[in-house]
């Protein structure tokens, strides 16, 4: 081989190789935190690769977390109703809460209660949005949305697509039984068992967040009980008619929160991740990632969205919507275990 | 040293990589199953304990108990109807076509393999949609008033591993005709036998090894897969895979995981014993 053949072997093996960073960070994430448009800034601007390993639901979050060596994992996302879980379990670090932006957060959804334990901040919320009436509202009539009870009236079954999450979905069917999200315990479970078997009968389908989008877009279904904004805003553009609403006995309010995981070794690094993804330029670019759209909780993210994107967020209206929706149900480990049973008869059935 | 003890001992050098190998891959991972799965979730920690709790469940919730029976029904409904469906295939392309076309025939006959498992799977799922090409047909030259449901049922995930296992099953029943003498037949039938005799009592029962192959691998691949049944069967009920990814992802219950990992070890072990008569390569 001459040179000048070594030379653009080697070019060309450079160009395919990974960009070389001089640090990893290492982020136990939900998918909208792996969009390259919000991690890049951060990576070039820091000379850092962030290395993403995504999971879904808490209790597989905290696992992989047991299962790891301190220092493996340097932030994570995690529901902000649950990170109390992970402190109990001394998985999380604390956080400096003068360096974090919450002056300039919706209220409602700082959800202080939640990542503050013992008057240390442990987490900060980043994102939010409802679990809800998802639909097409060319094939469905919107005025009967308005209420939870028309997904048992007979007139959608077999339009009806259930979100695979237990807990929100489950909380639905609890208001719709007149049941607040907290106070689904037990003894409530027990009084939603029918409901929710009624529902599985009168749906088509059981399915995650893809699945999901699939059977909305292709007309497969019509209605998605525990779907909102989080699903139809990434379709708005193939398909305006897919649109969500809050029915009158209320929605499920979701809010992500991210975290700095005790026994990391670059906790400098971590924090100016967590600052980044809450500044008001992260915020956007997190609002509007490629695999699912939310609320920044940074209200001056309004500033970098555009007027389109807030349209399709509702920017407008999250007073209203945030006064009507109720937080996650925060089961103990046995209701949530009482929970996951009665989900799984449900799938079964 | 004597000769018997250097061959010996060759014969120990050689088979030790592969007797390596066995242990860091198949017995020690094998081991740590076997363990976790006699602990148990202690609220939300896997706490070590040595008992049989976890199967114990998994025999009497009525949740756990259908995915077995879930998945042994419809990994029985997909190995019948692929052999019915490759078996003919197979006779066809290695008796029916021309020497120097079985070559493309079977190039056509395993093109599923060629594409990602997950494509093909969400390729199904737009196919036998409400809106997918078969609907779309039926409802438009008049066959049927309105669309039926195929789509998140489980004969759309029977449709997804009928149409991945018929072409495993093609290769292994084609692979055990091509090596059978065509004198069986002309004997056969020199002594009176029809045409249908000769394949019912002479070619099908001297190809039953390539039938039993594939029907064994058919069913170990069948019962053991996560994707088909998730993205064709829309959750409407849950196999033994689909229960396992619950307790991993949702629950984090590695214990009952474990446990049920080792129910559907045996339950392939149980399908081996019973066909492994028929399961020598040398054979095809």
């Amino acid at each position: 081989m001459t040179i000048k053949q070594g030379c653009v072997t080697l070019a060309l093996l450079a160009g395919f190789a990974p960009a070389a960073y001089a640090e990893d960070l290492n982020a136990l994430i939900w998918c909208d935190h792996a969009d390259p448009a919000l991690l890049e800034p951060f990576e070039q601007a820091h000379d850092v690769r962030v290395n993403v390993k995504e999971y879904e639901g808490t209790a597989a979050g905290l696992t992989l977390l047991e299962q790891s060596r301190p220092g493996d994992w340097d932030v994570m996302v995690i529901d902000a109703v649950d990170v109390g879980r992970a402190v109990e379990r001394g998985f999380l670090a604390p956080l400096p809460a003068d360096q974090l932006p919450t002056a300039d957060f919706f209220p409602e959804v700082v959800l202080q209660d939640h990542t503050t334990i013992d008057g240390q901040t442990y987490a900060v919320t980043e994102k939010f949005g409802y679990n809800t009436l998802a639909f097409n509202k060319a094939k469905v009539d919107a005025a009967d949305m308005e209420s939870l009870g028309a997904l048992w009236s007979g007139k959608y079954d077999g339009r009806i697509a259930i979100y695979d999450y237990y807990l929100p979905v489950l909380g639905l069917v609890g208001l719709q039984d007149g049941i607040a999200t907290k106070d689904l315990d037990a003894a409530a479970l027990d009084k939603i068992r029918e409901p929710l078997m009624s529902l599985k009968a009168a749906s088509r389908q059981v399915s995650d967040v893809v699945a999901s989008q699939t059977a909305l877009a292709t007309g497969e279904v019509d209605v998605l009980i525990g779907g909102g904004e989080w699903l139809t805003a990434v379709l708005n553009a193939e398909n305006p008619d897919l649109d969500w609403t809050i029915p009158k006995e209320g929605g499920l309010l979701w809010a992500q929160s991210i975290a700095m995981v005790e026994g990391t070794e670059r906790p400098e690094l971590a924090l100016e991740f967590i600052k980044y993804i809450t500044s008001p330029e992260g915020q956007a670019r997190l609002a509007t990632s490629s695999c699912y759209w939310g609320m920044p909780v940074n209200k001056m993210a309004g500033d970098v969205l555009t007027d389109e994107q807030k349209a399709i967020l509702r920017w407008d209206d999250q007073a209203e919507y945030l006064s009507r929706a109720q937080l996650y149900p925060v089961p103990n480990a046995a209701t949530d275990t009482a929970m996951q049973d009665l989900w799984t008869e449900m799938l079964q059935n | 040293m004597s000769i018997e003890a250097r061959e010996r001992r060759q014969g120990a050098a050689l088979v030790a990589p592969a007797l390596i190998w066995v242990l860091i891959f198949f017995i020690i991972p094998f081991a740590g199953m076997a363990l976790m799965s006699l602990a148990h979730l202690d609220g939300r920690e896997v706490v070590q304990s040595f008992d049989l709790s976890n199967f114990a469940k998994i025999f009497t919730d009525p949740s756990l108990r259908k995915g077995i029976w879930v998945s042994l029904q419809i990994t029985a409904l997909v190995t019948a109807i692929s052999v019915l469906l490759a078996w003919p295939l197979a006779w066809i392309i290695a008796t029916r076509v021309p020497a120097r076309w079985q070559r493309l025939a079977l190039l056509i006959a395993v093109l599923p393999f060629w594409t990602s498992y997950v494509v093909r799977s969400y390729s199904w799922a737009l196919v036998l949609g409400e809106n997918g090409v078969i609907m779309k047909t039926l409802t438009g030259i008049g066959l049927l008033a309105e669309p039926v449901q195929i789509m998140a049922t489980r004969a759309a995930t029977v449709t997804g591993f009928v149409h991945f296992f018929t072409m495993l099953l093609t290769l292994t029943i084609y692979s055990n005709l091509i090596q059978l003498s065509p004198n069986y037949a002309r004997a056969a039938q020199d002594l009176g036998a029809s045409r249908l005799q000769v394949i019912r009592l002479v070619i099908l029962p001297l190809t039953l090894p390539g039938i039993m192959t594939g029907a064994f691998l058919t069913f170990v691949l069948c019962i053991g897969d996560y994707i088909t049944p998730q993205i064709l069967g829309g959750n409407n009920e849950l196999t033994l895979p689909q229960l396992i990814m619950l307790q991993l992802g949702r629950r984090g219950d590695y214990p009952m995981a474990s446990a049920l990992s080792l129910v559907l070890m045996a339950i392939v072990t149980l399908a081996y014993a019973a066909t492994s008569r028929w399961l020598r390569m040398d054979r095809l």
